[in-house]
């Protein structure tokens, strides 16, 4: 249906500029934590993998969806953790020591 | 719960999700906040995945439960790695992402095959390809980044002609798609040139480029992920998609414009190639040479003190000598500050990162444009494993490559130390007039047994 064709590219329009307004902002010294935590977001198709891999609708389908689980589940846990690593390791000067 | 509810409450809590995830990017705006955005991102996760798991569609949990497992099994240790390692790892996972989005694309196309719509075809060989070249591509660049594969560009004559025609090749099989769904046998056919192409883009980019690579491979990840979110009717995945492709390409803009070069020049015009007056002039000229002791004479007595870390001095693994030597500066009420150039790492942002890690408060890391003004003020600027970034040449000499590159002004300054193995130049083989300035003193030697010789001097000294 293009009626659902319509309305998702609404949302992409929009949601890619919320995108350009909030990045826009984003600390030139948190690019590096920037870009594994857009990593751990994306990896939100785990969603659809899940439904793919549990529908079992023919084996293909149920292998592909299951790499796929695996695959961008790995990219979640492992961007989270490590965006959290990076930005404890950011620490202001501490005020004047005793 | 009649299965039309349940999916509605689905749906709430994905737009929670997204909810969160926009949060979360908005609190990475300072570092005070963005820990606080990691938990927002990490509770919308989870809210989508618990969610997704009550889908009434899914009738089989065993192979979710494996795939999960293993996902952790690989994911933590991948967000465990040293922070030297944080570029390959990125790359790694913007191919998983893509070989996510790929698979989930590929198996659509099989479930939904005999009644495939055009437009349906459409979304989902546009997805594949991009999901398919994007993840042979990331691993290219990992592969680049990880030094197993050569990090000098790997070129040959014809070559942009050739892969352009294996993208074209891609394109065409598309279409033919798009007018028959049902041609199924041409769709793997379609897949493995993708994934051809995608090697052919990364294989002929060098080291020096990686940053705008990997910046523009994030923002083909999400691409990809959002196509996803088409293909499927999934708003949680096109927003998810969209925050992530805007985020990889301003990152890919703020990194060609930290080298002057477009986004063509660096996909097609590999660097080797521009070697065009370097040593043109071979005059004798001389270079003052310093030793660590007047080295640390120079520093305790200067009053500012900027320092321009590159990259070589993450591969000499000098960034926590570095830290002493702010140490002992600051103790002596030496304003010291670290002046960091945008592509002074292999990614976005990696410099602050190293620096961090080191212990290196992040109120002294200045971005490039905050510390140029500073450069005339400052009484030393010490160049620790940086070249091309503080090349007066890219201000003055229209005939060199790197002409029009903003730099990092430390010529400026009234006195500037660079510690540097040899005179040889830097990646791009370009000739550094800063290293012959009445100014410069060359501190030759590797980067963390002089920072260490120049502590060393220092505390001996001061007391």
């Amino acid at each position: 249906m293009t009626f659902d064709l319509i309305c998702n590219l609404w949302v992409f329009v929009l949601a890619a500029f919320i995108g350009f307004e909030v990045i826009r902002r984003v600390s030139p010294l948190l690019h590096t934590p920037l870009m594994s935590l857009t990593n751990a977001l994306d990896a939100i198709v785990v969603v659809a993998a899940i439904i793919i891999a549990g529908r079992h609708k023919n084996t293909l389908s149920t292998v592909l969806g299951a790499v796929a689980v695996a695959a961008s589940f790995s990219n979640m846990i492992g961007g989270f953790l490590i965006t959290d690593r990076m930005l404890r390791m950011f620490k202001l000067t501490r005020t004047k020591k005793p | 719960m009649s299965p039309l509810i349940a999916q509605q409450l689905i749906d709430i809590a994905y737009i929670v999700a997204v909810a969160l995830f926009i949060l979360a990017l908005k609190w990475l705006s300072s570092p005070a906040s963005a820990r606080r955005g990691v938990l927002a991102g990490e509770i919308g996760a989870v809210l989508a995945v618990v969610a997704t798991l009550c889908n009434y569609e899914i009738v089989e949990y065993k192979w979710i439960a494996v795939a999960l497992v293993v996902g952790a099994v690989v994911g933590v240790p991948l967000g465990m790695v040293h922070m030297t390692a944080v570029p390959q790892r990125t790359a790694l996972s913007h191919a998983f992402g893509a070989l996510a989005a790929a698979m989930i694309g590929i198996a659509e196309y099989y479930v939904r095959l005999p009644h495939v719509a055009k437009f349906e075809m459409l979304e989902i060989s546009l997805e594949v390809i991009i999901g398919s070249l994007t993840f042979t591509g990331s691993l290219i660049a990992a592969g680049k980044l990880q030094e197993i594969l050569p990090q000098r560009p790997i070129t040959y004559k014809g070559q942009n002609f050739v892969s352009l025609s294996v993208l074209g090749a891609a394109a065409l099989m598309a279409i033919w798609l798009i007018l028959h769904p049902e041609y199924s046998r041409l769709f793997p056919v379609m897949v493995g040139v993708s994934l051809v192409f995608g090697v052919m883009l990364v294989t002929p980019i060098g080291g020096a480029d990686m940053p705008t690579v990997i910046s523009l491979l994030n923002s083909y990840a999400g691409l990809s992920a959002a196509l996803l979110g088409f293909v499927l009717n999934n708003k949680a995945l096109v927003v998810a998609g969209a925050l992530d492709g805007s985020s990889g390409f301003i990152l890919s803009v703020i990194m060609c414009k930290a080298m002057n070069r477009s986004f063509t020049n660096v996909m097609f015009g590999a660097f080797g190639q521009v070697q065009v007056s370097a040593g043109a002039e071979k005059e004798e000229r001389t270079v003052r040479s310093a030793s660590a002791e007047e080295a640390a004479t120079i520093l305790g007595a200067a009053n500012t003190v900027v320092i321009v870390p590159g990259y070589g001095m993450a591969v000499a693994q000098a960034q926590h000598k570095v830290r002493e030597l702010y140490d002992i500066l600051s103790k002596r009420g030496v304003d010291v500050k670290f002046g960091i150039h945008p592509v002074a790492g292999r990614m976005p942002g990696h410099m602050n990162v190293l620096l961090a890690e080191a212990d290196i408060p992040y109120d002294k890391l200045m971005d490039m444009d905050t510390i140029n003004p500073e450069f005339p003020q400052t009484d030393v600027a010490l160049v620790i494993g940086a070249n091309d970034v503080t090349n007066p040449a890219a201000k003055t000499d229209q005939g060199s490559p790197i002409y029009g590159m903003p730099i990092l002004e430390v010529d400026k300054a009234r006195t500037v130390m660079v510690i540097k193995r040899s005179l040889s130049p830097g990646f791009a083989g370009i000739d550094n007039p800063l290293y012959y300035l009445d100014k410069t003193l060359m501190l030759f030697g590797d980067a963390k047994a002089f920072v260490g010789d120049i502590v060393r001097e220092l505390t001996g000294g001061g007391h």
